[in-house]
């Protein structure tokens, strides 16, 4: 359970967000909404422990997130603008890669079959310079389905994605709930998720 | 003593440092006059380098001037780093301008003194070479500040390369002296004139000196000043 | 059992590195080829008597050394930067420590190696005895690391920066010092020494100068 109080972000001299406050739980999508510029990267990024708040604090099952380290950084998976995927490798590779990076061995049947469903069955072994940006960020997407981290921190990945990867990634995050995982995701589209509670928060400009 | 952190914000700053500046420049320039009075006029022209010696007296206090204020400004960049004071990175970026003029001074006076004394006007021993890679290292820091454009991770990156430097200055002379003495055909060992100082010459060296702290502390902080009022969008008030 | 997670990132981070550095291998391949274009230059510059040329050969060795290494370390996590991939790494429950040292490792390896391999070939041309060959290679491979160790943190501090190499070169080649003193007079011991000190520090303050990007 991830609970925030009293964030407050300051960039240069703009006050970006202050006296934020909020919990999720488990089985929680949080949705985080406001135009551009209000701070959804910054406090995703918070979250993701990249980012110090000016004030306030971030507490995972009750410790600071900075105290806990790399116990925190185990239980998230943070997806953001720039999806880490390295160009020179296959979406395969990338997948296994990026899992093995983090001290988990996973089979190629493991990797291969979260790939198929993100839809990139016949993608495996392109190199991801060739793919489009949708199916770079479906690839980056598919690290989710084996990482196995409770809160997934995900900033607009729904955007330029066409309907039926939106559902893809809608059908993945429903699955995340019901297992009792946590999602904060920043988007301007609609979520229709039909299990989970969707609590939100609108940042202002 | 809590009123002191005041003056860890830039904008509680700029009015202090604004206003210390005079009581500095002036001792500064009083200094200056009478040493290089002293200097040129009292000190007795010296039994074996004639009057050429007395580029020295510029010489020596700007090569140690050079080498105090790499020190003061990586310790500035480093508070300015762990405690997140931006009026204290602010320091280190002035401190680096001034420290770089020192030492090119401390190498140009270096060659005016070589040229008669020697007959050359670069000399490759330990000090002199020293003191060119401490310029480098000063044109390193300054352009590494001048080619990040977020301000704050100029100054912490600038913390991390100004302490590095410090750490590797020994390394640096001692390797400098061991190559150096590897190659005999230029051990010009520059001894300083000091083996019997008359007391007019030690004055002359100890006002200068002092003349040059007053004078990089009025620069300094003129140059902060500015600095603040760049990045804070200070009013300048006259 | 963190310690078996550890090394399986570990062994997973070598792999990426060294697959990437060979479908890389361009950039190796040119590095190479100014390498030996700059050392051979050098006797064109100045006189070619053997006696000169034999003298100088170390440092010139040495010298090219230094300025082709320069050349491929400013992107050292430029591109990891660029990708996002730095920034999954960052947030891994792997020590970030041992990230760094394990691309400066393979760094070292992809290019250094080559380098030390080339250096007989262009010691031929400035015509040392073989067993002065020997110690030129050995002082490189000794202090080539330490370029490679230096260059991370100026690499760590001039990710994404105008006028990248050229930053990375004026803030780098000071601190080299050094080690091309002693590198290129031969003394392999004290390169040594400079490796042992360079291995403890560098790393920890690559580290902290590519936290001070990424955490932003």
């Amino acid at each position: 359970m991830l609970e925030a109080s009293h964030l407050e972000c300051v960039r240069g001299n703009r006050t970006i967000f202050r006296d934020l406050s909020f919990a999720v739980r488990p089985g929680d999508c949080f949705r985080l909404t406001g135009p551009n510029g209000s701070g959804k990267t910054s406090l995703l990024r918070m979250l993701c422990g990249l980012l110090s708040p000016t004030h306030g604090t971030i507490r995972w099952h009750g410790a600071g997130i900075e105290t806990l380290g790399e116990e925190y950084f185990s239980s998230i998976a943070y997806i953001g603008h720039r999806p880490g995927i390295k160009d020179e490798f296959t979406a395969m590779e990338n997948l296994q890669v990026s899992i093995g990076m983090r001290g988990i061995e996973i089979s190629r049947k493991a990797a291969a079959s979260a790939l198929e469903r993100m839809g990139l069955g016949g993608r495996l072994h392109v190199p991801a310079r060739f793919l489009s940006e949708g199916e770079r960020r479906r690839a980056a997407i598919a690290r989710l389905a084996v990482n196995h981290s409770m809160l997934w921190l995900l900033d607009e990945v729904l955007t330029s994605l066409d309907r039926l990867a939106v559902d893809m990634i809608q059908q993945l995050i429903e699955d995340h709930l019901a297992v009792g995982g946590m999602a904060i995701v920043a988007t301007h589209q609609e979520l229709n998720l039909s299990s989970g509670r969707s609590p939100g928060i609108e940042l202002a400009a | 003593m809590s009123n002191w952190y005041r003056y860890a914000s830039p904008v509680n700053l700029y009015p202090l440092a604004s206003r210390m500046i005079p009581w500095f420049a002036i001792p500064a320039a009083i200094l200056l006059a009478v040493g290089l009075y002293v200097g040129l006029f009292v000190a007795p022209t010296d039994f074996q380098q004639g009057d050429v010696y007395r580029v020295l007296f510029i010489h020596v206090p700007a090569a140690w001037m050079g080498m105090m204020l790499y020190v003061l400004m990586a310790l500035y960049a480093a508070i300015g780093w762990a405690w997140n004071a931006r009026a204290s990175s602010m320091m280190a970026s002035s401190l680096s301008v001034t420290g770089a003029l020192f030492t090119f001074l401390s190498l140009i006076t270096g060659g005016l003194w070589g040229k008669p004394t020697w007959g050359t006007w670069w000399v490759w021993d330990a000090r002199t070479t020293s003191t060119l890679i401490l310029l480098f290292l000063y044109v390193g820091f300054i352009s590494l500040q001048s080619a990040i454009d977020d301000r704050r991770r100029a100054d912490r990156a600038g913390a991390v390369l100004a302490l590095v430097g410090m750490i590797n200055v020994p390394i640096i002379y001692f390797s400098v002296q061991w190559w150096n003495t590897l190659h005999q055909g230029a051990t010009i060992r520059i001894a300083s004139a000091t083996t019997t100082m008359a007391a007019p010459m030690l004055a002359a060296w100890m006002i200068m000196l002092a003349a040059c702290w007053f004078y990089s502390v009025a620069v300094v902080l003129g140059r902060l000043c500015c600095i603040i009022s760049d990045r804070e969008h200070v009013e300048v008030v006259r | 059992m963190k310690a078996a997670s550890h090394l399986v990132m570990f062994r997973w981070l070598l792999r990426r590195e060294l697959i990437l550095a060979w479908r890389r291998k361009s950039d190796v391949m040119s590095m190479l080829a100014f390498f030996v274009i700059i050392a051979s230059l050098f006797p064109l510059g100045v006189d070619p008597d053997s006696r000169l040329l034999r003298n100088i050969a170390p440092g010139v060795v040495w010298f090219s050394a230094l300025l082709a290494s320069m050349l491929g370390l400013g992107s050292l996590f430029s591109s990891d930067y660029t990708d996002g991939t730095l920034e999954q790494m960052w947030i891994s429950p792997q020590p970030r420590i041992l990230i760094v040292a394990g691309k400066i490792l393979v760094q070292c390896l992809s290019t250094g190696i080559p380098l030390v391999l080339i250096s007989p070939l262009l010691a031929l041309q400035f015509g040392l005895s073989l067993s002065e060959m020997r110690l030129l290679a050995v002082s490189l491979l000794t202090g080539i690391p330490v370029l490679h160790l230096i260059g991370s943190i100026g690499s760590a501090l001039t990710i994404g920066v105008r006028g990248g190499g050229l930053v990375v070169a004026l803030i780098v080649l000071p601190l080299c010092v050094p080690v091309l003193v002693f590198g290129a007079g031969r003394n392999v011991p004290l390169v040594g020494a400079v490796l042992a000190l360079t291995l403890v520090f560098a790393p920890w303050a690559a580290a902290s100068a590519l936290g001070i990007v990424v955490e932003d």
